[in-house]
């Protein structure tokens, strides 16, 4: 770290490129915080946003007309809103609303970030469920309920295997644009990379040098996961299905 | 295959009366009645479209029944309501589609073992020896860690019965097995049948393989438009037709 430092300052001394958080430990930690905090945003999100997804897509299914139309209503009302409209209705709408705990509000702006973001994420991830839910070809479940499997049964084992491999690449794509959508809490103050890189170039007037900072920071995340998907597209290929 | 089924002392382990079923406005079997003994095989030919495969599903209840009875050893099909019953119908009857139907993400192996141990709760190592012996049966010994979309066509059908076989049900389906299949991957799949057939498995086969139906059945139902137009032993069927309407399938398809 001192030698990485001591060159960046040396970086700034000789061409004016001015990259304090390599070398200023105030601006590092900030921007450390705001690197990890989005990362723990965007995995909240994540995983969230997944099981709700999984879970409402199940209920679109379902026997029962109210609840189908209730698990609709739900991926229409998130999908069909701007996301920093949602993000600023829990805010200001509904966060005041909540009971205080110890005169401080119960959920903070972390909190209702991770909310919204779950929510919206979900709406997606329902919609790209369902597609591969009704991908599954008819004659497999009639397979699976012939040889004696419940209803739960041929979900979980025939259907929703075979779903999630199809809906892979679109899961993917859902993924990326979860991590590029967590700046949008930068608009409620979470101290996430945008929100934390804004101090510090309007302290230290370095906005084009902390812009490319932040672009290569997203690209780093993104391909993070873009890599973890494609391994786990590959081991879960099987042969003559799905491609 | 157990012993003493209550169908072992003569009477029929399938028994169906009066069978209707309609899809819509479209009345598909208009009063089909049929019985099958322990250890028959019975083959049900009659041009496409005539409702031999909703016959066929409506035995193991995968369709439910409009008017009419079926019953399967102790099971009244046409009763049967709560999932519970069913399930416990499909552990008695297995069914071989024509489009083999294999879970493609599971290997050969895998096909063949996944219902006894997650739906009949056996042990895997009993189950997992008894699916070695069912593909060495099906003469793909071998195969056990292929994928269904690295198995011809023959072959993956093949393994379709292994797994159906798996099951030990007192009844097999086999809805147009062969159908989707060429001439030579056929002939290995209707040698595995016959096998099964000459060590008594109770049959009912949806067939458009007339010599085959020919040599290996102990009765033979001609359908056409929802009815059984008629039926008998095959040397007497196929070699003395009584009907105007046989006579005229039979010249068209041999």
């Amino acid at each position: 770290m001192i030698d990485i430092a001591a060159w960046f300052k040396w970086l700034h001394q000789t061409s004016g490129i001015k990259l304090t958080i390599f070398y200023d430990s105030y601006d590092r930690s900030r921007f450390l915080e705001g690197f990890g905090n989005t990362l723990k945003l965007s995995l909240y999100c994540l995983i969230l946003s997944l099981l709700l997804g999984a879970c409402t897509a199940w209920l679109c299914g379902s026997r029962q007309a109210a609840i189908r139309r209730a698990a609709n209503g739900f991926v229409q009302l998130f999908r069909n809103t701007p996301p920093l409209v949602q993000l600023y209705f829990f805010y200001f709408a509904v966060g005041p609303l909540l009971p205080k705990v110890d005169g401080m509000p119960l959920l903070g702006s972390m909190g209702w970030a991770i909310v919204s973001l779950t929510l919206l994420e979900a709406a997606f991830a329902a919609e790209i469920f369902r597609a591969g839910i009704e991908a599954v070809p008819k004659a497999m479940i009639e397979a699976a309920e012939s040889l004696g499997y419940s209803r739960a049964q041929v979900f979980r084992l025939v259907v929703l295997p075979l779903a999630l491999r199809v809906t892979m690449p679109a899961m993917t794509n859902n993924l990326v644009n979860l991590v590029k959508t967590t700046t949008l809490a930068y608009a409620i103050a979470v101290p996430e990379l945008l929100y934390m890189s804004a101090q510090i170039w309007s302290e230290q007037v370095n906005v084009p040098e902390m812009m490319v900072v932040l672009l290569i920071s997203y690209v780093a995340i993104v391909g993070i996961i873009n890599h973890g998907m494609q391994r786990l597209e590959t081991r879960l290929r099987v042969p003559g299905f799905g491609q | 295959m157990s012993d003493a089924g209550p169908g072992a002392a003569g009477a029929p382990i399938v028994r169906i009366v009066d069978l209707h079923k309609s899809f819509g406005a479209v009345e598909v079997l208009r009063g089909i009645s049929l019985a099958v003994n322990k250890g028959e095989a019975v083959c049900v030919i009659g041009p496409s479209g005539s409702g031999k495969s909703t016959l066929l599903r409506c035995i193991n209840g995968l369709i439910p029944v409009d008017r009419g009875e079926v019953y399967v050893g102790a099971h009244a099909v046409h009763t049967l309501h709560r999932d519970q019953e069913m399930i416990a119908l499909r552990k008695d009857v297995s069914i071989v589609f024509q489009q083999y139907n294999l879970f493609p993400h599971k290997t050969a192996l895998e096909n063949i073992m996944m219902a006894p141990i997650q739906v009949l709760g056996q042990p895997r190592d009993e189950v997992e020896a008894r699916a070695h012996e069912l593909l060495k049966k099906v003469r793909l010994a071998g195969k056990e860690s292929s994928y269904p979309g690295e198995l011809s066509g023959g072959q993956q059908q093949r393994v379709a019965i292994a797994r159906a076989l798996a099951m030990r049900p007192s009844v097999m389906l086999f809805d147009e097995v062969t159908a989707a299949l060429d001439p030579e991957t056929r002939k290995e799949v209707l040698v595995t049948i016959r096998q099964l057939v000459d060590e008594g498995m109770t049959s009912i086969l949806v067939t458009h393989e007339m010599a085959f139906a020919r040599e290996i059945a102990h009765h033979i139902y001609f359908t056409d438009h929802g009815v059984i137009v008629e039926d008998g032993p095959p040397a007497e069927f196929f070699g003395n037709p009584r009907k105007e309407r046989t006579r005229a399938f039979l010249e068209q398809v041999s």
